[in-house]
């Protein structure tokens, strides 16, 4: 079944150039709207098409942007953040806009800025995504001299300037108010909420933080209108977005696909099936930090409220898929470890929580598990989440290892039975051990 | 010691995209690092630290805080292998095992030779090309073992 595209829709040899850009009409959304539409027009439109947050809490953009202080009362400097500091394993999709198609990246970025009255943007890229940095700031340049970014965009009274920031490897950034404090040059600990950032953002000033893919959207949507983007995905949750699908499949791949398209065609169409001829026993349905659910649950719609009915969460879309041969356990190892090195220890739920969880998977998967540790594993979570912790660490720590224990209780209790992971690759002997942290 | 000249010039305009000095910090270690072979000294913090009125402990604690920095010497490449799980799903611990045989090093360790520092990492954000490792900031995707011999054998 074909299906409208849009969001890769650009993507060729040199999309990422301003010239291709503009052979396919790009910046006309940014001149029509300096030209015809109110800031407060460009909002309502946003707000009609129903666009979600595409960065994980899929909040609606539109609402967002309202909550920035009027320019009348508040007389504050205001700043758009952006969040390209991808970094929740599975998730590779806003790096696609990026580094194939900045200049669609960077027209986004000035339509929200110009909705939420920001003269300064700032796009918070993780240190590792060079290509991603590199490839937007030769477009920041590009669009520079042919007078779209600076003072007075298009001869407007629109001036505004957007600056890359690199950061340096802390998943914790990508928390939106750990990457405002990393972006002020210290360590990146989430802040305390409410105030929230519309009010006490960047330097305490008005901020909204936007993700990549949603100011993506966003000339898409004033293009074509709120009608055309919701004749799209489901009533909810309408356009298109961005799936990475990743892990035991034949054809790994980002695909776009409308909101509520069925799981398992992802797998099974999209992804070209499970490899090597086998079945699904379990997946992520948007990255680490979702639960996973059991193969058998494949044939669920992919969208926020449908994967929450299943018992799990949209997160940012990244279906992670395990094979019969996989085991859950060592998967939630390799998670829990992950939680553990990124938890930035403000919270004492969640800097020892994820290193006793951690702790309690490696010693199952390694064959000296003890029942009780399963029990401990369920308690231990609950200790940690929901709403435990100033932000949500801690719950992405927690949710998964509820799930497993959950959904694949019978393999935890083999691993502490057998004393050994009943499904380990025998070749793992030979290799090092890998170093938990390595600095 | 004091930071090079080029790299003031360039941190002079780096300040202009900010309203307060210490919001450079992280894009300016960046560079340090860069220009240092890897890795960022205890003088190098203070000269920092100076130049952007913090004191020398704020820089080392923002410093320890980011993996991507380094506080130790590392040979003249990194191999960043990523072992999180999409990676982990499809053989990173192969990928591990044949980078580590082939240059020498062990896992988080130096090789003899000081040609190659080996590390483990968290996702890369190449979780639809994995396996995947970083060799010098660029990102080498699906990998098998031929690949990993002809990357690792190109490299000076």
């Amino acid at each position: 079944m074909s299906r409208p595209t849009y969001l890769l829709d650009r993507i060729g040899p040199d999309s990422h150039t301003l010239a291709a850009y503009q052979k396919r009409g790009g910046y006309a959304a940014l001149r029509t709207a300096l030209k015809g539409k109110t800031p407060a027009e460009v909002v309502d439109v946003v707000k009609a098409s129903g666009l979600r947050g595409r960065g994980g809490a899929g909040f609606p953009t539109g609402m967002k942007w309202s909550f920035m202080p009027d320019p009348a009362k508040d007389k504050r400097p205001r700043y758009l953040a952006i969040n390209a500091d991808e970094s929740e394993p599975g998730t590779c999709k806003d790096r696609v806009l990026m580094e194939r198609d900045p200049h669609g990246v960077i027209e986004g970025v000035l339509l929200a800025c110009y909705a939420i009255r920001a003269t300064t943007a700032y796009i918070y890229v993780r240190g590792e995504y060079r290509l991603s940095y590199d490839r937007l700031q030769a477009a920041l340049d590009e669009a520079r001299a042919a007078g779209l970014l600076g003072r007075k965009i298009q001869g407007s009274d629109f001036s505004c300037d957007i600056w890359m920031h690199k950061g340096a490897g802390a998943y914790i950034c990508g928390e939106e108010t750990g990457l405002m404090e990393s972006l002020e040059g210290k360590r990146g600990h989430p802040r305390p909420k409410p105030p929230f950032p519309a009010m006490f953002g960047l330097w305490g000033q008005p901020t909204t933080v936007n993700n990549v893919e949603t100011v993506f959207n966003v000339p898409f949507i004033l293009e074509r209108g709120a009608d055309w983007f919701r004749s799209m995905g489901t009533k909810a949750s309408s356009g298109n977005l961005l799936v990475g699908v990743s892990g035991h499949v034949n054809k790994p791949g980002v695909y776009e696909v409308p909101f509520g398209v069925s799981c398992l065609e992802l797998v099974d169409g999209y992804a070209g099936g499970v490899w090597k001829g086998r079945k699904l026993k379990a997946w992520f349905p948007g990255g680490s930090s979702t639960g996973m659910l059991p193969g058998s649950a494949i044939d669920v719609p992919m969208e926020h409220d449908a994967i929450k009915n299943a018992g799990s969460m949209l997160g940012t879309a990244a279906l992670i898929a395990l094979d019969e041969r996989a085991c859950t356990v060592r998967a939630m190892e390799v998670v829990a470890r992950f939680y553990d090195h990124e938890s930035c220890g403000q919270c004492s739920q969640c800097r020892e929580g994820t290193q006793w969880l951690s702790q309690i998977f490696h010693r199952i998967e390694s064959g000296r598990g003890r029942m009780e540790d399963i029990e401990m594993l369920a308690t231990l979570s609950k200790s940690m989440a929901p709403g435990k912790t100033i932000c949500a660490l801690s719950d992405a720590a927690a949710i998964p290892t509820l799930a497993v224990v959950k959904h694949f209780k019978d393999e935890l209790e083999q691993h502490v039975l057998e004393q050994r992971c009943p499904l380990a690759d025998p070749h793992a002997a030979k290799r090092p051990a890998a170093l938990a942290h390595s600095h | 010691m004091v930071l090079k000249e080029a790299l003031v010039r360039e941190f002079d305009e780096l300040l202009t995209h900010y309203p307060d000095k210490r919001s450079a910090l992280i894009p300016a270690l960046h560079r340090v690092q860069e220009e240092n072979g890897g890795w960022i000294s205890p003088e190098l913090m203070e000269a920092l630290a100076q130049y952007l009125d913090l004191s020398a402990v704020e820089v080392f604690g923002v410093v320890t805080f980011y993996p991507m920095f380094r506080i130790r010497p590392r040979g003249k490449h990194l191999v960043n292998v990523c072992h999180n799980i999409s990676c982990d799903l499809r053989g990173a611990q192969d990928v591990l095992a044949k980078v580590c045989d082939l240059t020498g090093a062990t896992p988080g360790g130096t090789s003899p030779d000081g040609r190659f520092t080996v590390a483990t990492v968290e996702c890369q954000g190449a979780c639809t090309a994995a396996p995947m490792f970083e060799l010098d900031g660029v990102f080498h995707e699906n990998l098998d073992d031929q690949k990993i011999e002809q990357i690792l054998g190109g490299v000076r």
